[in-house]
């Protein structure tokens, strides 16, 4: 039953959200159009590389419109993020500064759940939507090439959500751990940056992370901060189900959901004690 | 005279003093900000590999890594953070009052202040950009002889391309933020400003890659002197007679946007009517 009542408060707050987005509708059409063209340039700029070569990376099969799966996989993820949590956590930091927290503390309701869903920014949204165009378009010409044609099964699409919702929810256990530190630390403007550079790596598929630098890179961010795994493991169900390491693939995933599991708990568990040290600022 | 350069002296040192308040959030800053190029670098390197690592638009890798790590230099002295939005701010809050009733001239004010902002910048971003470049110095050992390493001629112009692109970036700046006299509010219209910054200066790209006939709408456009120019001439990538023909049209957009802005400044302060304050 208690589900029940998260839900229904959630559907509040995206009502809510809504009703304000709607009573400045030009802005929200102007925020949606720049995203879009955010996006639109980010395209040019992958289709004006793959003017220059066939692939990225020898032998790693990430052609043009596999890669173009893959970036439509970082748009959903990106866009998910933004639309429910990015407003949030941005605000969190300065909800501690000012002590404005003390209203959410109050409320009886979870906290960390108030803190990350209050605001719904469905402007971002339309990425989501411009992402799944991409997606349609990019497997559409993967399945029609006449060497190798892919095909893609009901499990491989119910596969690929369920590793795209853990991307999400990786990303928001870091955003959110990162940012519960702000009561310790104050001021993190630095460290929220610092989120904003980490997500960067996650942006291309983990095989160019190569060499000997690339190598401990890539270890890095796969198994201690698991940015690698939001997109590459979703995007790799996808635009390349049959490649021959597919062992690896099956390790990868299962590390996916253990690495979701743990940034979920962790996060958890330092907002929590990141709480425990919050002392009320002037209200 | 004396006068007026004492007070640009003070002008300079307040500024330069307010700036030093926060260096360790600067150098931190500015180290993070080389993080994005770590990605950079291996995505050419994967892109070169799988090519069979020939010349791409006539750079080799090492020189596509140089070129990034130079457009890093071309925008610490051509990017301008909030200046535009500040100068719509200050006009909507009718803070520009205080210029207008002081013998300071506004935008030479502001045109200081950021000088000192950019010579307290580099003094402590030095460092960070000292040890990157330290630690990719082997992208550069094989540039061509007109590369400014080897040419002292291309270094000078690299230096005259780079001063350029700062006046040029605060001016460029200064005039969209006076649109400010006319539109309220110009939020969005900065956000596009950045969108054709961020994809059209070569910040992304060496602006070599692109097919015609989007090369030559590129290159008619100034934004390419904010990032691309100087990078590609430090590389050597501007040759001879283009290269003198090149700063001259640069000397040109920043003449012409130092009249717009000037243009702007005057005109607008005939609409503005001093709201709040």
């Amino acid at each position: 039953m208690e589900g029940m009542q998260y839900l229904r408060v959630f559907l509040t707050f995206a009502r809510n959200s809504l009703i304000r987005d709607m009573t400045f509708r030009a802005n929200f059409i102007l925020e949606s159009i720049a995203s879009l063209c955010w996006m639109l340039g980010n395209l040019g700029f992958y289709a004006l590389i793959f003017t220059h070569t066939p692939y990225i990376g020898r032998d790693s099969g990430w052609g043009q419109y596999e890669f173009f799966v893959f970036l439509s996989t970082t748009m959903f993820v990106n866009s998910l993020v933004q639309t429910f949590f990015m407003a949030n956590v941005d605000e969190f930091s300065e909800l501690i500064r000012t002590g404005g927290l003390d209203f959410a503390l109050l409320k009886p309701i979870d906290t960390q759940f108030v803190i990350s869903l209050r605001k719904i920014d469905w402007s971002s949204l339309v990425n989501f939507f411009a992402g799944a165009g991409l997606l349609v378009i990019s497997l559409h010409k993967l399945s029609v090439r006449p060497d190798n044609p892919l095909h893609v099964s009901p499990t491989m699409v119910a596969l690929y959500f369920i590793y795209m919702l853990c991307g999400v929810a990786i990303l928001y256990s870091l955003m959110i751990g990162l940012s519960a530190t702000s009561i310790w630390l104050g001021r993190n403007q630095t460290l929220y940056d610092f989120w904003f550079y980490i997500t960067n790596f996650s942006r291309y598929p983990m095989e160019i992370y190569s060499g000997t630098w690339g190598r401990p890179l890539r270890w890095v961010f796969t198994f201690a901060v698991p940015v690698l795994v939001v997109v590459n493991v979703p995007a790799r169900i996808l635009a390349q189900p049959l490649r021959p390491n597919s062992s690896l693939s099956f390790s990868l995933a299962a590390f996916a959901i253990v690495a979701t599991v743990a940034s979920l708990l962790g996060s958890r568990w330092i907002f929590n004690r990141a709480l425990l040290s919050y002392r009320s600022a002037s209200s | 005279m004396s006068a007026r350069i004492a007070t640009w002296w003070t002008i300079l040192r307040i500024c330069l003093e307010e700036r030093l308040v926060y260096r360790g959030d600067f150098a931190l800053g500015t180290l993070m900000r080389f993080l994005p190029i770590v990605t950079q670098i291996f995505l050419w390197y994967a892109i070169f590999e799988a090519r069979g690592s020939s010349a791409l638009a006539g750079y080799s890798y090492e020189e596509f890594v140089a070129y990034y790590l130079l457009t890093m230099v071309s925008r610490a002295f051509s990017s301008m953070p909030g200046l535009a939005s500040g100068i719509t701010r200050q006009i909507r809050d009718g803070e520009i009052k205080k210029y207008l009733i002081q013998p300071v001239d506004m935008l030479g004010f502001l045109f200081l202040s950021r000088f000192a902002h950019k010579i307290a910048y580099y003094s402590v971003a030095i460092g960070p950009f000292a040890l990157v470049f330290f630690l990719c110095r082997g992208y550069f050992h094989n540039l061509p002889a007109e590369a400014a390493t080897h040419s002292p001629a291309t270094a000078a112009a690299f230096a005259a391309s780079l001063v350029m692109s700062f006046v040029l970036g605060f001016y460029l700046e200064a005039s969209l933020g006076l649109i400010g006299f006319w539109w309220l509010e110009v939020s969005s219209l900065l956000f596009v400003y950045m969108l054709f910054n961020f994809f059209l200066s070569g910040h992304m790209f060496p602006l070599d890659m692109l097919p015609q006939p989007w090369r030559a709408i590129f290159d008619a456009i100034p934004l390419k002197y904010l990032a691309y120019y100087p990078a590609a001439v430090f590389l050597g990538k501007v040759k001879h007679a283009d290269l003198a023909i090149d700063l001259c049209v640069q000397f040109a957009w920043v003449v012409f946007f130092i009249g717009l802005s000037r243009f702007m400044f005057q005109r607008g302060l005939k609409r503005y009517s001093g709201f709040g304050g």
